[in-house]
């Protein structure tokens, strides 16, 4: 019945979508429901984002590195939290650390990556005109616009934004009179993240639906380039975690507003007690690290797919194990879902459960490890070419290795006890997670620079930027090791005055702040590069890595609905580069077998037979189709 | 090399891809992430009830009259949709009437609901036990709300002969957001039946 209703319809609609007149400015540039537009704006968001999230990282940096330094320089921008002494309100620094945290997972890593490159690669990379559905592609930016508008306005309060740690624990959270960052801060932050969640679930049922639903002809699963798969199981696992999340904030802002006691039992505030009884703040935390563990890989599986593509079209070789690498993929998502309790083994948990946590965790390493082998078995004698997207590809291998060692460690119920919220966490999560993604997202906008905006990036400002960021991540987050496994404490304001932190490794957090500086200086290489090259660059071509995918088959500048005529079919997986027999190094995925007939392999010949067939298919143009 | 592509690239048949109506499988992820929304929030219910200091009550009577409303709803909502197949507008105005007369009277019986939980002394500040039954029925109503705004707009669309044998899928996805708001309701009242 449904195909029936559908194709008659189709007759119905066609005229209604035969023609796309131009639109006007706002239409354009600001409300625009087109997916290349929407992606530059998450880029741009995410860009500026990013400067001030690292900002904030910077700026209690400096009371860590140089607990006696006078911060008075510091008080044009953040007035008063600079106290008379010239120091940093202890306040603020909470609430410094809590922003930093919120605003690179969640503003950064997750909206500005995923909302960036699964918008912009999806439709270009499975032959669609557009999303599914324009309209909710729209609404899911501007409601992270709005999300952003409020956090950044919860920074310019009075007590200051959320200061609770990104996690948001109760009962801290919970109780306005506990602490300042508790007060309106904390509503702030609850409403910001309530429209975040929307944003996510709009934007992540958009990408599902566009990946299953508007695939070109020809484009079955198994033909899909890593990217598409990275961005599929990304939204999935945004669609599955993100509602837990949104219960517990739900109620958690009960909590606050409304008097119940969810999270909330037996609390004496300056010898008072409070009314809540039967509350559980250990439901909180399962309920966040639901959501909190998959955020992880939300963050990481989308820069784990470009830089598979990244690095497949510079090492000019297929990429190894494609199979493997979906099923590792895939793996990790599944596995994301049952390791949550790994952040809560220090909460009383019963040591047999821990022990299954561990397990489940570790179990992580072996898909893990599948994809670091074949990064390195794709890159080993390949016929490399280091652009800046591939040394930044390069680096997240580096990274991903070298912050996934220490997941092991911690992975570990009984070494996590005694690392648990020390600066050995810090390290560890910042390399693995932050520092790898950043990197993803940087070599994704180096790569696909040229389809954004026409233009390429200049590589030496690019290597420049590489290497200064490379050393210096590696300057900041290698030494926090140490200071970790020493017992420092994250989350402190001094460690000026304790007995086991007095007198040892302040040199050693110095150096640390200084390599921070040094590596958010590097960064204006890259800013002072994406505008210049958006201005100046030197003219794309069509396709300047010789790439496969279908997207560097649209013409320079993709127009609305981004192939002029019709959507290419496709007949090939994505990764045929230095095929032996090939006349070039690459066969895009749209050339036929029946044109390449000095390279196909036996099988591939007899595919030869199925072309007509699939050109046969379905045109899956939703212009023309109801939608 | 030869082997290595040999190996991953198996002979397979050009499938089609699927072309479901995208509106249609954007309505299922949506359904989906509700399904998230009370699978936490039941299951924080579980986790919460395991530690003990609960507070025992009775469920109003009324949830189980409400729960039949919402049942009947769902088959005039079925009879709507049968009715706009065979184009027959009469009863498909008719149909789509009584299931949006039903949804509201439903959210009445939900709210008469609230007032006997609050003569039973169990308030939506006090224990959780109570606070939960509260939230589970607040939520599910405020999503009942979105599904009579689009039982609204399906109602207007049919009263314009919008509605036909030709033109199902506003109908459809009304009705697949009806009857999912339905099983959720029958979910929620088993499982505090069951678990209270």
């Amino acid at each position: 019945m449904a195909t029936v209703s559908a194709n008659s319809a189709t007759v119905a609609h066609a005229a209604e979508h035969d023609h796309h007149e131009p639109q006007s400015f706002w239409r354009t540039y600001i409300f625009s429901e087109d997916h290349k537009t929407i992606a530059k704006q998450y880029l741009i968001s995410g860009i500026i984002w990013s400067i001030i999230g690292i900002s904030l990282s910077v700026m209690f940096r400096l009371q860590l590195g140089f607990p006696n330094m006078k911060l008075d320089f510091l008080r044009p921008i953040l007035g008063s939290w600079i106290n008379e002494t010239g120091k940093l309100d202890p306040d603020f620094y909470l609430a410094l650390v809590t922003m930093h945290g919120t605003i690179m997972v969640f503003f950064v890593l997750t909206a500005g990556l995923s909302g960036t490159f699964s918008n912009f690669l999806i439709p270009l990379q499975v032959g669609a005109r557009d999303m599914a559905s324009g309209f909710l592609n729209m609404l899911s930016y501007w409601f992270f616009f709005l999300a952003s508008m409020i956090m950044l306005g919860s920074l310019f309060i009075e007590t200051g934004p959320a200061s609770g740690g990104w996690v948001i624990y109760p009962p801290l959270s919970a109780l306005p009179q506990a602490h300042k960052g508790s007060e309106l801060g904390m509503t702030l932050w609850l409403i910001s993240m309530a429209l975040f969640i929307v944003s996510q679930l709009l934007g992540g049922i958009n990408y599902i639906t566009t990946v299953i639903n508007l695939r070109t002809r020809g484009m079955s699963f198994s033909k899909l380039p890593l990217t598409i798969w990275a961005f599929f199981l990304t939204a999935v696992l945004g669609l599955i975690s993100f509602p837990v999340l949104l219960s517990a904030a739900l109620l958690l802002i009960f909590d606050r507003s409304f008097g119940t006691s969810f999270y909330l039992s037996e609390i004496y505030i300056k010898g008072e007690a409070l009314p809540n009884v039967g509350g559980s703040p250990i439901l909180f935390q399962h309920l966040f690290w639901f959501l909190g563990h998959p955020e992880v890989y939300i963050v990481l599986l989308p820069a784990l797919g470009m830089t598979s593509e990244i690095i497949a079209t510079n090492s000019r070789k297929p990429i190894f194990g494609y199979r493997a690498m979906i099923a590792s993929m895939m793996g990790i998502a599944f596995l994301a879902f049952i390791v949550w309790a790994h952040h809560m083994f220090v909460t009383g948990m019963n040591p047999f459960l821990g022990s299954i946590f561990m397990f489940l965790t570790l179990i992580i390493a072996v898909p893990s490890a599948v994809k670091a082998f074949n990064y390195i078995t794709t890159l080993w004698r390949g016929n490399i070419r280091f652009t800046p997207a591939m040394l930044f590809s390069i680096g997240l291998v580096s990274f991903f290795i070298s912050g996934g060692l220490t997941g092991l460690i911690l992975g570990n119920s009984a070494l996590d006890i005694q690392l648990h919220d020390t600066y050995f966490v810090v390290a560890h999560f910042h390399l693995v997670m932050g520092a790898a993604s950043a990197f993803g997202l940087l070599a994704g906008v180096y790569h696909w620079f040229p389809k954004m905006f026409g233009r390429m990036m200049n590589e030496k400002l690019g290597y420049v930027h590489f290497w200064l960021t490379f050393i210096g991540i590696y300057l900041v987050f290698f030494p926090m090791h140490y200071v970790g496994i020493a017992g420092f404490p994250r989350r402190y304001y001094a460690f000026t005055s304790y007995d086991f932190t007095k007198n040892i490794f302040a040199d050693m957090n110095a150096f640390i702040s200084l390599a921070a500086i040094f590596t958010f200086t590097a960064q204006w290489v890259f800013i002072y590069n994406f505008v210049h090259s958006l201005i100046k660059g030197r003219k794309a071509t069509q396709n300047p890595w010789k790439s496969n995918t279908l997207e560097w088959t649209t013409p320079i500048n993709p127009g609305h609905g981004n192939w002029p005529g019709e959507i290419p079919a496709v007949y090939r997986w994505p990764y045929d580069y230095s095929k032996p027999g090939a006349k070039d190094d690459f066969i895009p995925q749209n050339v036929p077998y029946s044109q390449t007939p000095e390279s196909n392999l036996p099988h591939e010949n007899e595919l030869i037979g199925l072309e007509k067939e699939i050109e046969a298919q379905n045109l899956n143009d939703q212009f023309k189709q109801p939608h | 090399m030869s082997e290595l592509v040999n190996d991953i690239s198996i002979v397979e048949e050009p499938e089609e891809t699927l072309s479901m109506n995208p509106r249609k499988f954007i309505l299922w992820l949506f359904i989906v992430s509700i399904i998230m929304l009370f699978a936490a929030m039941t299951s924080a219910y579980l986790v919460r009830r395991a530690e003990g200091n609960w507070l025992e009550y009775d469920i109003p009577s009324i949830f189980s009259y409400s729960s039949v409303v919402l049942i009947v709803s769902s088959l005039t909502m079925h009879w709507a949709y049968l009715a706009a197949k065979k184009d027959n507008f009469g009863s498909l105005k008719i149909a789509i009437t009584i299931t949006f007369v039903l949804g509201a009277i439903f959210l009445y019986m939900q709210f008469q609901g609230w007032i006997e939980l609050v003569n039973e002394n169990v308030f939506f500040v006090g224990n959780p036990a109570g606070s939960f039954m509260y939230i589970f029925t607040g939520l599910h109503g405020f999503h009942l709300i979105s599904g009579i705004i689009v039982l609204l707009v399906a109602l207007i669309a049919a009263f314009r002969l919008k509605i036909h044998a030709t033109s199902l899928n506003q109908i459809e996805i009304a009705a697949t957001y009806w009857h999912f708001l339905d099983i959720l309701w029958l979910y929620l009242f088993f499982f505090l039946v069951y678990f209270h």
